[in-house]
């Protein structure tokens, strides 16, 4: 029985496994190879991407899907203690997704419950199944995942979704370029993670253009709940905003990734620019998910 | 370095001797009470004398606890190498001093430190905490099982357990 908590569990050849079978499921995504199965859907916080696009990964592949979306209709407002819940959770389901507010959660679930458990999402730590996405959606634009140079703007401090891709896409051998204010720089345990891989990384602190080099754009949101100061955010976020004069005499193959939602990180002309690639990228989350199930199920 | 195990062993003399037990040396004298909890001698009857403030070529102000009576496992003593990585330790029978050991850091850490994130679920459910260890240049760092965050070791917050 395997789960899929932090991208770590998965290795090199099992990540690559997940995008094969992603890539099979967009060719064909109705598969319901899972008929006798139910899956549970417990989000103990608020999601619309991550938990419809697994609802409808679950669906397409046959299987059915228990769960809640809300705290409210639990009984965890009655005081029932999360060990609880997903002791009688995993009573009930063959696999369990989890959303939870609380860093470490899902691991704590997958050491509890009796079935397989995917992570979708555990406070600022992890959301492995972005970021499955996030390589399928590299993979699929690129042509390849080896030796790209990749491009990382905005919250490289708390975004999860950027620790994570670090850490998946060092199997490949990229040229990582941080671009970032102080406040929101990449941590230093990932700097010194890099470092002992030998992978080549340069760091910056405005975004304005010169991403000549660049195959990915990995664009992520300023959070303005991190800052103290209401005016420094306001400074730091138009220091990092992509525009479409900064895409002049980048190569073409270029792709902006974006995790969504968007705010104002991204402005609106860009969508229209071929190298805008985030609305493409949400749709790929259902044939990952399906690739993500589909294995674990599997083993 | 041989001087100061010359010196050592010269203080040793005019501390009261133990016959049978274990005697802790180079403990930072700040960090004397943590490696007690650590240990769990709080708790128990064994005799125990402590010094501490002594000095020390290596760690500036140490301290030393003799302990009769009691004989540690690798993998407990190896706990007090969080906060006392100089630790050495002296195996007593009859007087004399039948082995030397060094503490070394463990891989792994259970039950014993802290999570500083607060938003660690072993914060707020009941679980035992879980680390991995890694060293680098800026010193220890302890990893989160659960929430995967690097809690520096300057920064360790010792669990009360008062294991006997």
């Amino acid at each position: 029985m395997k789960s899929l908590i932090s991208i770590n569990d998965f290795n090199k050849e099992e990540m690559l496994q997940v995008l094969d079978l992603a890539s099979a499921y967009e060719a064909n995504p109705n598969q319901p190879l899972f008929r006798d199965k139910v899956i549970a859907c417990i989000f103990f916080e608020p999601s619309t991407r991550t938990r419809l696009s697994f609802e409808t990964a679950a669906n397409r592949l046959g299987a059915r899907v228990i769960g809640f979306s809300s705290l409210s209709s639990t009984s965890v407002t009655k005081g029932e203690s999360l060990k609880d819940t997903l002791k009688m959770v995993s009573n009930y389901a063959d696999m369990i997704v989890i959303r939870h507010s609380l860093d470490g959660a899902a691991r704590f679930a997958s050491e509890i419950a009796g079935c397989p458990v995917i992570n979708a999402g555990d406070g600022a730590n992890q959301h492995p199944t972005q970021t499955l996405l996030d390589m399928y959606s590299i993979r699929k634009t690129q042509g390849t995942l080896d030796n790209l140079s990749i491009t990382m703007v905005g919250d490289l401090k708390y975004g999860r979704t950027v620790h994570s891709l670090l850490q998946a896409m060092s199997h490949f051998n990229p040229r990582f370029t941080f671009i970032s204010c102080p406040e929101l720089g990449i941590p230093q345990e990932y700097k010194d993670f890099l470092d002992e891989r030998g992978i080549r990384y340069e760091e910056k602190q405005v975004l304005e253009g010169g991403f000549e080099q660049a195959d990915i754009l990995y664009m992520t949101r300023v959070q303005q709940e991190r800052f103290q100061d209401p005016m420094e955010y306001e400074r730091v976020k138009d220091l990092l905003s992509l525009n479409a004069s900064m895409l002049n005499g980048t190569k073409p193959n270029l792709r902006i990734l974006h995790p969504l939602p968007r705010v104002k990180e991204i402005a609106i002309d860009v969508d229209e620019r071929p190298e805008a690639y985030y609305f493409d990228q949400a749709r790929n989350g259902v044939y990952t998910r399906m690739g993500i199930i589909t294995y674990l199920m599997n083993q | 370095m041989e001087n100061e195990e010359t010196m050592e062993e010269k203080k040793k003399l005019k501390v009261s001797a133990i016959r049978n037990g274990t005697v802790i040396d180079r403990i930072p004298a700040n960090e004397l009470f943590h490696v007690i909890e650590i240990l769990g001698l709080t708790n128990g009857d064994f005799q125990m004398t402590f010094g501490t403030n002594l000095e020390s070529k290596v760690l500036g102000k140490k301290a030393i606890i003799k302990i009769s009576d009691k004989f540690f496992e690798e993998d407990d003593v190896n706990r007090i190498a969080l906060v006392a990585p100089d630790a050495k330790l002296n195996i007593i029978r009859d007087y004399a001093v039948v082995e030397k050991r060094q503490v070394s850091i463990p891989s792994e850490i259970h039950g014993l430190a802290r999570c500083l994130n607060p938003r660690c679920v072993t914060n707020h459910e009941p679980v035992e905490t879980r680390f991995t260890t890694r060293m680098s240049p800026n010193g220890l760092y302890l990893r989160c099982h659960y929430c995967e965050k690097e809690t520096s070791g300057k920064n360790l917050q010792i669990i009360s357990k008062n294991k006997s």
